[in-house]
């Protein structure tokens, strides 16, 4: 399951939703300029001590670090085949950082909130022809939409087991199938709620 | 008043609706035709989703063609899948979202969610995730989510299909009790039975029209028993 929004009254939660998604950004970008596999590791800690600070349940907690569990898995085995074992542990211990920091903030943040941080912060590129109002939009659906896929993907998995195959990348295509009926209905249900192409606020 | 002159609409090649001249004044008017005899395209063009291939349709004066977004601020519409037409993540956000889009206050936007979530049962729902919603609560808050808006005219594309009895019911109590002009596109002839008008669509064309006994007779009949 994708995180939501835990409702909590902590520190963590009462931390405007603009300065997390900053702290987020330069977390995320300095993380690339890192190469010290303990620095990396106390970044860890911190953000497993601002779990506990946000009193997440811990189970919540694991659920969100085992859906990207296989990617890192992947990743820190082909790292470590081509380039050296500890070039893996440091890629991974980015990953790992950055999913638990992301998943905390939409944790511990209303959409809603989130969804005005992005807006505020955007607000000065209006001039340069960005709409905020409209990469508002976006993240929302985001948030809404990945369970849904994710649904659809479950979906497409089990009536192939029902018919006898177990894995196979074939489930791509009747998944892209879906997903695309999705946006078209999506589309179709935008503008039956009013939200025209031409439309200023968006 | 919903009016369609000469309408006719064209897949590609295909032809899906053919030459209808109807005036819909009724409040309660439902349509119901086999697979594929073009309800639901008949629906799509009475909101401007569609435009037709040939002919007008017309909402209080309004051509949807010309008019199209003042039609859909009028005309609400109702999808068979309550997961495509959610769009945001929570209850409270999704009522508040047709709204905040119509440039509302955000005092105003507050009360009449209040007033929704109150009036639809759903206020124990506020910042419940929409996706983890039954069936039943999704469609609820699709339809809450139009009527928030206080649309005059609500359409509805199959809305029962995918719901269990009960919550069937609950969709045609709630149905039943709207002041608005609704027009019903469903397969559920029990939701139909008191209706003031139905149409039965057949290749895109309206082979019955009238009081619901006969034209649900006519359909019927279309369809004997194996």
């Amino acid at each position: 399951m994708l995180s939501l929004h835990h409702e909590a009254r902590t520190p963590v939660h009462a931390v405007p939703a603009g300065l997390k998604l900053l702290v987020l950004f330069v977390v995320g970008t300095g993380s690339f300029f890192v190469r010290s596999i303990p620095v990396l590791g106390g970044a860890l800690v911190a953000v497993a001590g601002c779990y506990a600070l946000a009193r997440i349940p811990w189970r919540m907690a694991v659920r969100q670090w085992l859906v990207v569990l296989p990617f890192v898995a992947v990743i820190f085995v082909v790292q470590g085949l081509l380039v050296d074992w500890g070039s893996a542990v440091l890629v991974a211990e980015r990953i790992v950082v950055l999913v638990a920091l992301a998943a905390l903030v939409t944790l511990t943040t209303r959409t809603a909130a989130m969804v005005a941080a992005v807006e505020r912060l955007l607000g000065p590129l209006r001039r340069l022809g960005v709409r905020p109002e409209r990469v508002g939009l976006v993240v929302a659906m985001t948030i809404r939409f990945v369970p849904v896929l994710k649904e659809q993907a479950d979906q497409v998995r089990a009536a192939q087991r029902a018919r006898g195959v177990e894995y196979s990348a074939r489930f791509l295509t009747p998944l892209l199938v879906k997903t695309l009926r999705l946006a078209d209905g999506l589309g179709e249900a935008l503008e039956a709620r009013g939200v025209d192409e031409d439309d200023s606020r968006l | 008043m919903i009016e369609l002159d000469g309408v006719s609409h064209w897949y590609g090649q295909r032809q899906v609706l053919a030459d209808l001249t109807l005036s819909l004044g009724e409040r309660r008017v439902g349509v119901v035709g086999s697979n594929g005899s073009g309800k639901s395209t008949f629906a799509r063009l009475l909101n401007g989703l569609l435009v037709p291939g040939e002919g007008q349709v017309r909402v209080d004066g309004l051509d949807t063609r010309k008019q199209g977004k003042a039609v859909r601020r009028k005309v609400g519409f109702v999808f068979q899948d309550p997961d495509v037409q959610i769009v945001m993540p929570t209850v409270g956000e999704d009522l508040a979202f047709g709204l905040k889009h119509r440039g509302q206050d955000k005092a105003e936007i507050a009360r009449r969610v209040d007033a929704a979530l109150a009036q639809y049962g759903l206020a124990e729902l506020r910042e419940h995730p929409a996706h983890l919603l039954s069936g039943g609560q999704k469609q609820l808050l699709a339809i809450a989510a139009v009527l928030i808006t206080e649309p005059t005219h609500v359409i509805f594309d199959e809305p029962t299909t995918l719901l269990d009895l009960g919550n069937r019911r609950r969709i045609a109590r709630l149905i039943r009790d709207m002041d608005q002009q609704v027009v019903v596109v469903s397969h559920d002839l029990d939701l139909l039975a008191d209706f003031d008008r139905v149409l039965v669509f057949d290749r895109g064309r309206v082979v019955a029209d009238g009081k619901p006994d006969g034209c649900i007779a006519t359909y019927q009949a279309m369809h004997p028993p194996l």
